[in-house]
């Protein structure tokens, strides 16, 4: 919604500018105000905001209004850029050691998700080839060392625990151990900690100063507010991060904390965690970032999963089906078969611009229920499929009996199926609104 | 001086404390004008209590200054304070035996620490505490209990991770019946709440409760991390309409981060906050204060 919101109200301010050849400053600062908002509602710094607003109205004024765009989309364009820009032009990698043993420090706040990223990191890490040790150095949380260690056991990963000895102690031993044990990358899994604790940032000073770390990475929730900056800064003064992890991201939080990070350490953001599997760790790519805190929905990475899984020859049929309305059951079942070679649908839907999770209540599914829907399906005649409306109670109640089911579960899937409709409609005019082969979608576009 | 450069020198000079900032802007302002208007609301911002919110109170206060001829920034300061405090609603958890309290938030919060933190208080005020791990997801999130039900002096009852959450709490709710304890408090895995399965295991917990032990007084709480955004309104709001949070727990005060947005979640959401979390030991945990909580802000 709030990508639509954004732009509905800059084509307002807009509006009567309609016909005129340029951007003026009055024109400018009116919209800037919708920016602002956007971006303070999505938890950029309230002083990386002032600064950004300033330049992008810098960059904006005098433009002129090219013909192949409204304004509004145009002023959105230059602060899409300008906050891409802002995160990184590119994607940043990883620092290894060209000869020894490569060290990876993760610090953060408590409960940002450094265990789990560790795990992730290294899983990812032994997939490329290399050969991880994770280091258990939290001494202080309880069952902190046996979290890692069963993450460690779930990926198949060495972990090296020395008990609660001193955090420095442990992480000089595991390196020496990792030289021995031919591990050619070292995680270090720190304790979490508060930023103006002296005593515990010490630690992680001589930490740094023990093992010469190759990368020292900043573990930031995603759901950070304006305090993440003053976070950020404090780890970054202490320790010189050389980037940062983003975590919980697969959930509806804007993740203005990235861009506000970003802005005062410089630092660039390495990767974000999606999800609780041990899997769900992805490179950065900061224009999806860009239009995600702007509320446009991660729309590259949408069109990436989706060209990777998606038959094209299906989804074209599925489009000109859906045009011609006559989009039934058996379509459906087939659609809902491809969505799930995307990845869970709950990230999907989250990639999926103007749609908030929240708005798409019951047009979730998980494993089972497609089997239960399958089951369902194949149970109705072919003219049902064909034509749900004529499925009534009796019809219903056949239909659960068939499928094993109950009559709720008939009921939910033939309202997902009309939400599923509704949605791809609305999908398709969003679409028609943004011109065409803007932002292609090869599924959802429809 | 590049772009980077500048931003952090003035981000460095605005760290001052904000107590600092209120202070020497109201000092030197003669008059109310909008310049001073404009500044309280950056400070509100700055405490997470979000737009919305701030423009609320904001213009509240705009009211107020006319009507009542609010002439003085210490009168300013003392009005919106007020207005602050009076957005929060009045606090109803008593317990009474016997109680179930599920403890519920998205992950990282500082859920199992605050559980280790009532119990302890409970216990300190003569209740029988039991606590059910019923976080069977994540790693070792049973032995992180079991250390704090060891710290406190309490039962845990537990299950092997990956065991159904809801046959750990009803384990819990026969002991509870069995040992004649006061209060069980229930342990939950970190989920996000944009997870509708995950939300429906939580709902499930709820039921199990009411229908296990429909004598027993149950309660939600929401853990809440005091560094979060704006997302807290969306997290309250839909764990609200799926087990009836009846308050808040507002965690990791001692930080620098302000938790302005439980401000945003009381004049959304009608919701109190109960407790808030001041360090990692046992006994930080204190009642919640508006009055404290909104002299941090300032
Ligand atoms: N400084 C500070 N740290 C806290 C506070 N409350 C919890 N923590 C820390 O935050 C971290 C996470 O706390 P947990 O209790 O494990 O959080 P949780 O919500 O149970 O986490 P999951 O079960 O993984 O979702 C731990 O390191 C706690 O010690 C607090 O009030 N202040
Ligand atoms: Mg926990």
């Amino acid at each position: 919604m709030a990508f639509e919101a954004l732009t509905q109200k800059l084509e307002a301010v807009f509006k009567k500018l309609r016909g005129k050849g340029k951007l003026t400053e009055a024109d400018v600062k009116q919209a800037m105000r919708e920016v602002k908002l956007a971006l303070l509602e999505a938890d950029v710094n309230y002083k990386v905001v002032k600064d950004f607003i300033q330049r992008v109205t810098e960059r904006a004024v005098g433009q002129e209004v090219m013909e192949s765009l409204t304004p509004a989309q145009q002023v959105i364009k230059i602060v899409n850029d300008e906050l891409t820009r802002l995160m990184g032009s590119k994607e940043s990698r990883l620092n290894f050691s060209p000869s020894k043993v490569t060290v990876i420090m993760m610090v953060g706040l408590q409960g940002s998700g450094k265990t789990t990223t560790a795990g992730k990191l290294g899983l990812y890490l032994s997939k490329k080839g290399r050969r991880p040790l994770l280091v258990a150095a939290d001494i202080y949380r309880p069952a902190a060392i046996k979290q890692l260690q069963v993450v460690g056991e779930k990926i198949g990963l060495p972990v090296f625990t020395m008990g609660e000895q001193n955090p420095v102690n442990i992480s000089r031993a595991a390196l020496e151990y990792a030289s021995r044990h031919n591990n050619d990358v070292v995680i270090i899994d720190t304790a979490g900690r508060l930023h103006i604790d002296d005593e515990l940032m010490q630690e992680l000073i001589n930490i740094k100063d023990a093992v010469n770390p190759d990368e020292i990475l900043l573990v930031v929730d995603s759901m950070t507010g304006q305090d993440a900056v003053n976070v950020a800064e404090a780890f970054h003064n202490k320790l010189q991060l050389t980037g940062l992890i983003l975590t919980k991201l697969d959930g509806d939080t804007r993740g203005g904390a990235a861009l506000s990070i970003k802005a005062v350490t410089g630092c660039p953001i390495k990767f974000v965690g999606m999800g609780e599997k041990l899997t769900d760790l992805e490179p950065f790519y900061p224009e999806r970032m860009a239009s995600r805190i702007l509320g446009m929905g991660d729309v590259l990475s949408l069109i990436e999963k989706a060209t990777a899984a998606i038959d094209h020859n299906k989804a074209r049929e599925l489009e000109e089906k859906i045009r011609k309305e006559d989009f039934t059951l058996n379509d459906f079942l087939e659609q809902l078969k491809q969505v799930r070679k995307m990845g869970s649908l709950d990230q999907i839907l989250n990639m999926i611009p103007g749609f908030s999770p929240q708005k798409l209540q019951g047009v979730e599914f998980n494993e089972k229920e497609l089997v239960h829907i399958e089951a369902i399906i194949n149970s109705m005649t072919k003219e049902e499929r064909l034509n749900p409306s004529i499925i009534n109670g009796s019809r219903r109640r056949r239909i659960a009996m068939g499928s094993g089911t109950s009559v709720q579960d008939v009921n939910r899937l033939l309202r997902q199926f009309e939400q599923t409709k509704k949605m791809m409609k609305q999908l398709s005019e969003l679409e028609k609104g943004k011109k065409k082969g803007r932002f292609k979608l090869p599924f959802f576009n429809l | 001086m590049g772009f980077f450069d500048r931003l952090k020198q003035s981000l460095a000079k605005t760290r001052d404390s904000l107590a600092g900032k209120v202070e020497s802007l109201l000092k030197f302002s003669t008059k109310i004008d909008e310049d001073t208007l404009e500044e309280l609301e950056e400070i509100l911002i700055t405490a997470d209590i979000g737009v919305d919110t701030t423009e609320k109170l904001i213009s509240r206060l705009r009211e107020k200054v006319k009507a009542e001829k609010i002439k003085s920034p210490e009168e300013l300061k003392e009005a919106l304070k007020n207005e602050i405090i009076n957005v929060f609603p009045e606090p109803k958890f008593d317990i009474i035996p016997p109680a179930i309290i599920l403890i519920v938030g998205v992950n990282g919060v500082g859920k199992t620490t605050t559980i280790g933190k009532l119990a302890y208080k409970f216990k300190s005020k003569g209740k029988k505490v039991i606590l059910a791990a019923a976080d069977t997801f994540r790693a070792a999130a049973t032995e992180q209990l079991s250390i704090w039900g060891q710290r406190v002096g309490v039962d845990v009852i537990k299950h092997q991770e990956g065991s159904d959450p809801a046959s750990v709490l009803f384990d819990a709710i026969q002991a509870g019946k069995a040992r004649r304890a006061d209060i069980i408090i229930c342990d939950t895995a970190g989920r996000l709440h944009t997870k509708k399965n995950l939300m429906e295991e939580l709902k499930k917990l709820y039921r199990v409760s009411e229908k296990e032990y429909p004598e027993a007084r149950i309660s939600s709480l929401l853990v809440l991390d005091a560094t979060t955004g704006q997302n807290a309104i969306a997290q309250a709001r839909i764990f609200k309409e799926a087990v009836n949070i009846s308050g808040i727990i507002l965690t990791k005060l001692d930080g620098t981060a302000k938790g302005g947005v439980a401000v945003a979640i009381a004049s959304e959401l009608n919701l109190p906050v109960l407790f808030v979390g001041v360090g990692e030991g046992v006994d930080d945990l204190q009642e919640f204060d508006p009055n404290a909580f909104v002299d941090a802000i300032f």
